[in-house]
């Protein structure tokens, strides 16, 4: 039992609760955001020492023994996903103070932020398939309001996508917890996973494991699922984009990881083909996500595309189902979060700075702002798997895990779509960066500097912290891989999970 | 009940569908809400429908009458139902103000791309102040 456990979900709740009284002051708010992201921060890295030191972590809420109340689990996986998330939470927070106009904060910008977080994290830390449902849809409204919210036209068009889909997502997800429960008569997913292998009908079990498939294959954005993502993440503000682009899809991407290493873990024939139909899933996303990067000319689009084609990447990691594939997958979410979001805080500053998102009316950043330019190529060569940055590591681990099991057809396209991201994101530096400059630009372009007058360092400070995390994890990576592969081990064995959750059997 | 229940979930799940294929945003979101309800319905008979006693303790005693009802299932539903609730009302509102904003339900017309997705940021005008943020 630990109670720390708990803080991950309440400090965000506080913050909200505290933002919404003091709803008036834009001041309070702010300081309010920047304050509680720092704990909740603070708060995981306690939490990670627990885990690191003594393993998995778990708490019983209001002391209802294992399979009947409602459990929280920390294993090393989570709390790779809980760091990430106060990470970004904390730049988003500081972003958010100049990108957020006062509208959007007048109707309640930074509430809805923390719910987002909140919600997030509750879904890293449940340890029951229901609460994880809950904690979706605590998600998934603080979402919808903030993609909606300032009224936009193209927000509501992205909104009204965006929603549907994930509403009829949430009802099979809901679907697939109602046959487990019919099947099993339990929710605990320890105990789901002792119970599920006693499961007669395998062929039921795998048609619920479908459902879990496209359910959350809809919230990852997968092919070919993914038709909604594209067409809404480039229409809110860019603090919003960037934190739905970076972490919101990722949450997919580990209920997945989560389901198919913990419960759908049967050895059956059956098995073995959802792990193809995960491979080829896989292969595909990379693919058509890339090939929509390659066509479109608007920052934002490109960069929406990249973040399906890169979910690949993880969904072809979890379908290798080796440690050494999962360890890469774990260690790709965590890369891709950082390297994509810094993208998309950038995008935004150069729209600042040059009034558009369009590729063809921008320009000679690189002349007038080479240190933007800089940190552009880190963030675009991490992200294409540039030696010695992040990429670089999550790409290797994920072509060895390949090779080591001889899917050389799928390790090819891996390799192939790395050097297709690469150009793409050329695409944007030819044109933003070293074209010339456009005749109609605003008229500070050139003028006012990064740093100083104007106060854009406090949208300059966000993307030097990620830059300096993606730089700090390519050139040291072993630490970050060693941790990467103990939680790979720990999913790998889930005998682990389930004696830390129901004591010993 | 058993055999019924599940015929007449299926059949909602269907009208939903085809409900939700539609062009109208209103249709739409009747699916949706058809949907929803199935899905309740269904987790309602997979939690194993019987006629006992209530789940109730009596006074004095330490457990209930066995053999007695699971109130589990009615619990999830009811939590399901809540949160059902309250994003339809959400989607509603946002079909509402699509509504208003772009003057149709139809989603062929109301999901054309827009050109400049610029236009979504509010511009600041005050880089030279030196901004308020």
């Amino acid at each position: 039992m630990n109670g720390m456990l708990v803080l991950p979900v309440a400090i965000p709740l506080i913050t909200a609760t505290l933002a919404l009284l003091f709803r008036k002051s834009s001041v309070l708010q702010r300081w309010f955001g920047i304050l509680g992201m720092a704990a909740l921060l603070g708060s995981v890295m306690i939490l990670f020492r627990d885990v690191y030191t003594d393993g998995i972590q778990v708490l019983q809420l209001g002391t209802w023994a294992a399979p009947f109340g409602i459990t929280l689990v920390a294993d090393m996986l989570t709390m790779l996903m809980l760091g990430i998330s106060a990470i970004m939470g904390v730049v988003i927070g500081i972003y958010s103070l100049y990108d957020i106009d006062k509208e959007r904060e007048r109707f309640g910008y930074y509430p809805l932020l923390h719910i987002l977080i909140m919600g997030v994290n509750g879904s890293f830390l449940t340890g029951d398939i229901f609460n994880l449902y809950v904690w979706f849809e605590v998600m998934l409204i603080a979402s919808f309001i903030l993609l909606a919210l300032g009224n936009s036209k193209n927000q509501l068009q992205g909104a009204l996508k965006y929603v549907f889909i994930n509403l009829f997502s949430s009802l099979i997800f809901l679907f697939g917890v109602a046959m487990l429960y019919g099947m099993t008569g339990t929710l605990n997913m320890a105990d789901l996973a002792v119970r599920l292998p006693m499961v007669e009908n395998t062929g039921l079990v795998t048609t619920t494991a479908m459902l879990f498939m496209v359910s959350f294959g809809i919230k990852a954005a997968v092919f070919p699922l993914f038709f909604w993502l594209p067409a809404s993440y480039h229409t809110p503000p860019v603090a919003i984009s960037a934190i739905f682009g970076g972490l919101l899809t990722k949450v997919g991407v580990y209920a997945l990881i989560r389901v198919f290493t913990l419960l759908f873990t049967q050895d059956s024939t059956h098995n073995e083909y959802l792990h193809t139909i995960l491979l080829w899933v896989g292969g595909f996303t990379m693919v058509i996500g890339v090939l929509g990067a390659a066509s479109h000319m608007e920052f934002r689009k490109i960069l929406s595309f990249h973040i399906v084609s890169q979910i690949g990447y993880m969904i072809m990691g979890l379908a290798f189902n080796t440690a050494m594939g999962i360890m890469g997958a774990i260690f790709y979410v965590l890369h891709n979060i950082l390297a994509k979001s810094n993208l998309f805080l950038i995008s935004g500053i150069a729209q600042r700075l040059l009034g558009t998102f369009e590729l063809k009316k921008m320009g000679g950043l690189y002349k007038h702002y080479p240190f933007l330019a800089v940190l552009f190529l880190i963030s675009a060569f991490a992200l294409a798997g540039f030696p010695p940055l992040s990429g670089f590591w999550a790409k290797l681990s994920l072509v060895k895990a390949g090779l080591s099991i001889e899917q050389y057809v799928i390790t090819g396209v891996a390799i192939l779509v790395g050097l297709l991201t690469l150009f793409s994101m050329t695409k944007i530096w030819l044109s933003a960066f070293w074209g010339t400059v456009p005749e109609e630009t605003p008229e500070h372009f050139g003028k006012i500097p990064l740093f100083g007058a104007g106060k854009l360092y406090i949208l300059m400070i966000p993307v030097m912290i990620i830059a300096g995390l993606i730089i700090a994890v390519g050139l040291y990576a072993q630490p970050l891989l060693e941790l990467c592969m103990t939680a790979a081990e720990q999913l790998l064995d889930p005998s682990v999970y389930i004696e830390a959750v129901l004591g010993p059997q | 009940m058993d055999t019924i229940l599940p015929i007449i979930a299926g059949a909602i799940f269907a009208t939903g569908i085809y409900l939700l294929l539609r062009r109208s945003l209103i249709l739409t979101i009747i699916g949706i809400i058809l949907i929803s309800n199935s899905v309740n319905l269904a987790l309602f008979s997979l939690g194993r429908l019987s006629t006992e006693n209530p789940p109730l303790i009596k006074a004095g005693s330490l457990e209930p009458l066995a053999p007695f009802a699971n109130p589990l299932p009615q619990a999830l539903i009811l939590t399901a139902i809540v949160i059902g609730f309250g994003l339809l009302a959400f989607a509603l509102a946002l079909a509402y103000r699509s509504y208003r904003e772009l003057g149709t339900v139809d989603q062929d017309e109301l999901l054309e791309d827009a050109e400049d997705t610029s236009a979504a940021i509010v511009p600041r005008n005050d880089f030279k102040k030196g901004g308020d943020a």
